[in-house]
């Protein structure tokens, strides 16, 4: 089976979906059909205009297959990732890797296995929680042809204290073709429960290679669900991932995104406030450099009264880098008592960096309180020259003020383990010498 | 002498804003330099601090070293220190965090020992008793959300941690109440010593009520035009600015 449209990724064949359940092999044709009817996002695409996908689709990549890391050591992964103290599942090039995976510790109930098992325990398709209807090629891609990720099902009234790490790393051999991974995630938070995940995409070896995840999170009532996505892939890696949320009623949905690595990097967040009084908060934070891309879409749809989102983005831009932050939100008809508010501030640290940024708004409802802010600006002068007047030198100086804008966001990290991690990344981040390109 | 200005001229654009300045500190001195608004007085304290948006000439030695040819950073590593009239918020940037790296930073430079985070709490403490400082505020952003007598405060906190051999307090008076003054000038009184000089820049004899000068100069129109003892202060106080430029038209409102 081929995909059809352009070249490169349009023309890849696709493995036939032999030997998996019937339900599943049906949506991995439909999948299919679906990319080779809409083809991929172009310009005119509002969600992806501004994302530069032309080099992407023209790079012939393959599938990847099963293998083990051939760039690292297992003993660096901590250092590389951190370790939380929980289950830790490791996927290499989007297989499920069991010698490096730990799946001791899980609480009695708890469900915490590779999708791959889940997917061939199935007769029928678990209803919309497993592959929900695709809504652009990528996620279509992910549906036709993920062959694992995480499955997480935290019974009702468990609360989970220690967090499930999932760990993605992108690592092709050295004669290996471009390769395309797509992992696929599914946590089902039961009522009440309470659960924290990290996802870390890392990626050591300089070969091209593209992840296409997708995590699908869905909160039962009264759920609460603390989500945190450390991108750090290598530079030469692709990176596409969608956090599609569901949630009903009373649940809260707490994500942070972190996005540092990456040529191309493009973090999506689907939320549905499908129960009353449901509560979400998004944040993120990206510093892209040199020549990275960094895209932030998201998408926070009130479907019902009296639901709460708060979203802050901020982003750190040098060199010739680019970012893009491009927030809905929308508040349906009836979804009275909203109360929305979105933030994205960005700091230029060079004339070269590039950030677009745009706020959409669509309020369909009455008594409605939402507010949005953007802001681009560059480092304070005065503030610059009152260090250096006490004996800090300009680029420290600099650094010390960058770090104050994104410190913000860092503090809010509830994990200790990964704000240390994080707070080291990004001050080694700041203090390279930011004379490159 | 710590500092010998000569000549200095001053130029934002075509703005001449400091014209042919003259002036020496002996070290181990306390100077004023008085003068209505727009003479130039923050400017000589802007120029001499490394601020580099003037196109400055003129020679100014400081410790015997050609000033202007060094970074504002240089001028702070050889004991040049201003306490600035509006003192800038840095959100996000720890106070105590923002005083040890400045001090580490000055230490480095000057061949000493770094101090690590528990040494220099010892020795910030000692400075905070002299200036009265809130302790409440170390843990704060430097200076945001600061009242302007709390803001001034942690000017004189960074004189004192930094230890200057010259600092230019550019008008510490201003904004100030009469406790807030007094408070101020208590601690400024501290830190006089035989190795250090003090340039006060007002508007108002009465900073000099409090910390009395051995030296008081005038300024007008970017110019020193007069100097004296410090009584000079006093009669400036009863006769004006004017008394003794009467053949100048002074400039309304100006630069700070």
């Amino acid at each position: 089976m081929s995909l059809n449209p352009g070249t490169g990724l349009g023309q890849m064949v696709v493995p036939e979906p032999d030997g998996q359940p019937a339900w599943l092999q049906q949506i991995r044709r439909h999948s299919i059909q679906w990319v080779a009817q809409h083809g991929f996002p172009g310009r005119d695409d509002e969600d992806w205009k501004y994302t530069r996908l032309g080099p992407l689709l023209a790079i012939p990549f393959e599938p990847a297959r099963a293998s083990l890391p051939t760039s690292m050591s297992f003993s660096a992964l901590d250092s590389l990732v951190g370790n939380f103290g929980g289950p830790r599942l490791v996927f290499v090039n989007g297989f499920f890797n069991p010698e490096w995976s730990s799946l001791t510790q899980i609480p009695e109930n708890l469900l915490v296995m590779a999708l791959q098992t889940r997917l061939h325990q199935e007769e029928e398709s678990n209803g919309r929680h497993l592959f929900p209807p695709p809504n652009n090629a990528f996620t279509a891609l992910n549906s036709a042809l993920t062959e694992d990720g995480a499955y997480i099902e935290v019974p009702a009234n468990l609360r989970v204290t220690t967090p499930i790490h999932l760990v993605f790393v992108a690592d092709a051999g050295a004669d290996a073709p471009p390769l395309l991974a797509n992992p696929r995630s599914v946590v089902i938070a039961g009522a009440n429960s309470h659960i924290t995940l990290v996802e870390s995409y890392i990626g050591l070896s300089p070969r091209l290679s593209l992840t296409n995840a997708v995590t699908e999170v869905v909160l039962e009532q009264g759920a609460q669900v603390e989500h945190y996505t450390v991108q750090n892939e290598s530079e030469d890696a692709i990176h596409l991932g969608l956090v599609e949320v569901h949630q009903q009623q009373d649940s809260r949905f707490y994500a942070h995104v972190v996005s540092l690595g990456s040529s191309l990097a493009r973090h999506e967040v689907r939320v549905a406030l499908a129960g009353e009084g449901a509560e979400t908060q998004l944040q993120g934070l990206y510093m892209p450099r040199g020549k990275q891309h960094h895209s932030h879409v998201t998408t926070i749809d009130h479907q019902s009264p009296g639901c709460t989102s708060r979203e802050l983005y901020k982003g750190v831009l040098e060199g010739h880098s680019r970012a893009v932050f491009k927030g809905q939100v929308i508040v349906r008809q009836g979804a009275d008592r909203t109360d929305a508010s979105q933030t994205n501030k960005n700091l230029l640290l060079s004339e070269g960096a590039e950030i677009d940024t745009r706020p959409q708004l669509e309020i369909l409802a009455d008594d409605v309180k939402c507010t949005h802010g953007a802001a681009v600006g560059q480092l304070d002068e005065d503030a610059v020259f009152y260090l250096r007047s006490r004996g800090i030198p300009d680029k420290a100086a600099r650094d010390m003020l960058t770090y104050a804008f994104v410190t913000e966001m860092l503090e809010s990290l509830t994990l200790p383990a990964l704000r240390t991690l994080l707070e080291h990344s990004v001050a080694r981040q700041l203090s390279r010498d930011a004379t490159s390109p | 002498m710590i500092l010998q200005i000569e000549n200095l001229h001053a130029k934002v654009g075509d703005k001449e804003i400091l014209r042919g300045v003259n002036l020496e500190l002996p070290l181990g001195q306390v100077h004023a330099i008085m003068g209505p608004n727009g003479s130039g007085k923050s400017t000589l304290a802007q120029v001499l601090a490394g601020r580099e948006e003037y196109t400055v000439s003129g020679q100014v030695l400081f410790d015997g070293k050609d000033l202007l040819s060094l970074s504002a950073e240089e001028r702070a590593f050889m004991g040049l220190f201003l306490a600035f009239q509006y003192p800038v918020e840095l959100p996000g940037v720890g106070n105590l965090y923002f005083l040890r790296t400045a001090l580490n930073s000055v230490r480095k430079h000057r061949g000493l020992d770094e101090l690590d985070a528990v040494d220099f709490l010892a020795y910030a403490q000692k400075r905070m008793d002299l200036v009265e400082m809130d302790r409440s505020l170390m843990s704060r952003s430097v200076n945001e959300g600061f009242s302007g007598g709390e803001k001034k405060r942690n000017e004189i906190l960074q004189l004192a941690i930094l230890e200057p051999k010259l600092a230019i307090l550019d008008e510490t008076d201003s904004g100030l109440d009469i406790d807030a003054l007094r408070a101020v000038a208590k601690a400024v009184n501290a830190l006089r010593s035989p190795d250090r000089t003090l340039l006060l820049i007002t508007h108002y004899q009465r900073l000099l009520d409090y910390i009395v000068p051995d030296q008081v100069h005038v300024m007008t129109e970017g110019r020193i035009v007069r100097s004296g003892g410090k009584d000079l202060a006093l009669e400036l106080e009863q006769h004006g600015y004017l008394a003794d430029a009467k053949d100048h038209t002074l400039p309304v409102g100006g630069t700070r």
